[in-house]
């Protein structure tokens, strides 16, 4: 990849234009992955930590929506992305388009270098111990169907599947559908009132036992924030021979990620939420494990020898990439992982944590308004679903739109935990390395206008 | 347009007292919708007496448009025969396709014409469409029961 596709990170707390092969040293953070269970503290990771500048570099937060300045709170949906990744891709097709790994040219090697550098600067930035452990998706739906369509392969009936309730659908149905397939039980951790995992309840139930063999969990709940303490529940499962899949699509966005230290077996995220292009995804899988599971989708590349007769197939991660791959995509990943390693993972996280206790603060004072999962930015993450009494969540959306402010409504992909909360639909607010405390001002104000129009008082 | 003048006084007052709400005996179809993409929910009774629409009912969970949008329905439909409210329904189709283009006939419509504005909104068009949509569903399935029951 040429030099000029490196970012150049509006702050610099970590190393700036990783190379390809360079393994992006994690920067101290008090809330590392896994079980951190205190809130963040002095010394600020953020101190110097320019918004503005960082704001200057995603073209798409200075246009307007409705004649107003966008202010976009959506970012747990899909992020922003800044030039150098709108960069990098276009510099793919307009330079170097070729297909990878096949192509005898110059363009196929070009392409087939940036292809590979990308998936080597996916795995440093998520602490994998070599690239080979990178599998590219084209989401982490896709991801999730993966793990649960290989690991399904060797269920029986009376095994054990053990999920949540806060999952993302993603997390879900793959599961419901391998269960149906191989007859085995989807079982699953209910929540506390607060929004976090009932590991009593669990315990009391004997959720993980002998019979399991996954147990599959959302790192950041996608609706509630809710941090969820993986590392031990991991140890559990090893403890009974299961395999650990995590859903990391809210993690990787937004804290230091080191799946080493985490533990897990296989690991879940999609490029566009990390602020790089849609049709992307990631499975980091031990390579150990990885070997041992049998193709998913059969077609070109994931092929050693193929005979009428029968097939060998290649090794990870090829096995599991059939077909000619998300390639700008990949590229564009490549560029997006750089820029947040440019500003510091460990930064961006300090800055969500701000927002989030701002924002948590604030929601709180208006009447009727509950919030969906811890109301405390300990153990959270940014995404702050909540309901208003009176309103739904779709007329607050319009109205917030009609003011330029982004937010979700809807059930967010996780329909079984609204049914659990005893409702049908949220209003999500969520924040990324970009967002400004006069946002979250403007999403207070629109909310109180919403208020005020439907209670008739306008 | 802006968005206060998409939330017709007259879409508030249904949204607020929905007429002919709640499940009621008898029917001859009930249906379920459902909007994936919000969550919204509706439950649709269709009664037909020979001919004619004698009653609609119906339990759901959903926005002010959703759920003024199947008021609104319901008071064109109740009383009519089985044709004319499936007039009404490609009508309020039409309209609701128009991009808010479409000048609604009052005369016909009645409190619909208040959704023409919700046509300039593609994400609210099916909000207002769940209620149509399960009626005429309904009304397919009540109207097969009433031929095999004769």
């Amino acid at each position: 990849m040429p030099e000029s596709q490196l970012t150049t990170p509006s702050v610099g707390t970590g190393s700036v234009g990783t190379v390809a092969t360079d393994a992006t040293p994690l920067p101290e953070y008090p809330e590392q992955v896994g079980g951190g269970r205190e809130e963040l503290s002095a010394p600020s990771p953020n101190a110097g930590y320019d918004v503005e500048a960082i704001r200057a570099d995603f073209p798409i937060l200075s246009r307007e929506v409705g004649g107003r300045p966008l202010v976009y709170l959506d970012s747990a949906n899909t992020s922003q992305k800044p030039q150098v990744v709108i960069d990098a891709v276009a510099e793919h097709y307009g330079q170097h388009n070729a297909n990878v790994a096949r192509a005898m040219h110059e363009l196929g090697a070009e392409a087939t270098e940036s292809f590979e550098g990308a998936r080597a600067k996916v795995a440093a930035f998520i602490g994998a111990e070599r690239a080979e452990e990178i599998v590219f998706t084209k989401n982490a739906s896709e991801a999730l169907n993966l793990c649960a369509h290989t690991l399904g392969s060797r269920l029986v009936p009376g095994d054990e599947i053990v999920v949540s309730v806060m999952e993302h659908h993603s997390n879900i149905v793959p599961w419901q559908m391998v269960a149906e397939r191989t007859g085995a039980t989807l079982r699953w951790f209910d929540i506390t009132d607060e929004g976090r995992l009932d590991l009593e309840k669990a315990e009391a139930e004997g959720l993980i036992n002998e019979r399991t063999k996954i147990v599959s969990l959302t790192w950041v709940s996608n609706v509630l924030g809710t941090i969820n303490p993986l590392q031990p529940i991991i140890a559990q499962a090893h403890a009974v021979g299961a395999v650990a899949v995590v859903d990391a699509s809210q993690a990787v966005p937004q804290m230091p990620v080191d799946v080493v230290d985490l533990g897990a077996d296989l690991l879940a995220f999609t490029g566009h939420k990390v602020v790089g292009p849609t049709g992307i995804g990631v499975l980091w899988g031990r390579y150990d494990l990885l070997k041992e599971l049998p193709p998913f989708l059969g077609g070109g590349e994931m092929i050693e020898i193929v005979k009428m007769t029968g097939s060998t197939f290649a090794p990870p991660p090829y096995r599991f990439e059939a077909g000619t791959p998300p390639i700008a995509q990949a590229i564009g990943l490549g560029a997006a992982v750089d820029y947040l390693s440019g500003i510091g993972m460990a930064a961006i996280a300090a800055h969500e944590q701000k927002m989030t206790a701002y924002a948590l603060a604030a929601l709180q004072q208006i009447d009727g308004l509950r919030i969906l999962g811890p109301t405390e930015a300990v153990d959270r993450g940014g995404a702050i679903s909540f309901t208003v009494e009176g309103l739904h969540p779709h007329d607050l959306s319009q109205f917030l739109d009609s003011r330029g402010v982004a937010v979700r409504g809807g059930h967010h992909c996780a329909r079984p935990l609204h049914e659990r909360l005893g409702i049908q639909s949220s209003n999500r607010a969520s924040f990324y390395l970009y967002t400004l405390e006069a946002e979250i001002d403007a999403l207070i104000e629109g909310i109180e206008y919403t208020q005020r129009f439907f209670g008739g008082t306008r | 347009m802006n968005v206060e003048d998409m939330y017709q006084e007259i879409i508030l007052d249904h949204y607020r007292e929905r007429h002919h709400a709640g499940l009621r005996e008898p029917y001859e179809a009930e249906v379920h919708h459902v909007n994936p993409s919000c969550g919204d929910e509706l439950t649709l009774r269709v009664h037909l007496n020979g001919d004619v629409v004698e009653d609609v009912s119906y339990d759901g969970v959903g926005c002010s448009i959703s759920q003024a949008s199947t008021s609104v329905m319901s008071d064109l439909v109740i009383g009519k025969d089985i044709t004319s409210g499936l007039s009404l329904h490609d009508e309020f189709l039409t309209l609701m396709q128009g991009k808010g283009k479409i000048e609604p006939d009052e005369e016909r419509l009645e409190d619909g014409i208040a959704f023409a504005g919700v046509a300039r909104f593609p994400a609210r068009v099916k909000c207002a469409l769940l209620g149509w949509s399960a009626y005429k569903d309904a009304v397919a399935q009540a109207s097969a029961h009433e031929v095999k029951a004769s």
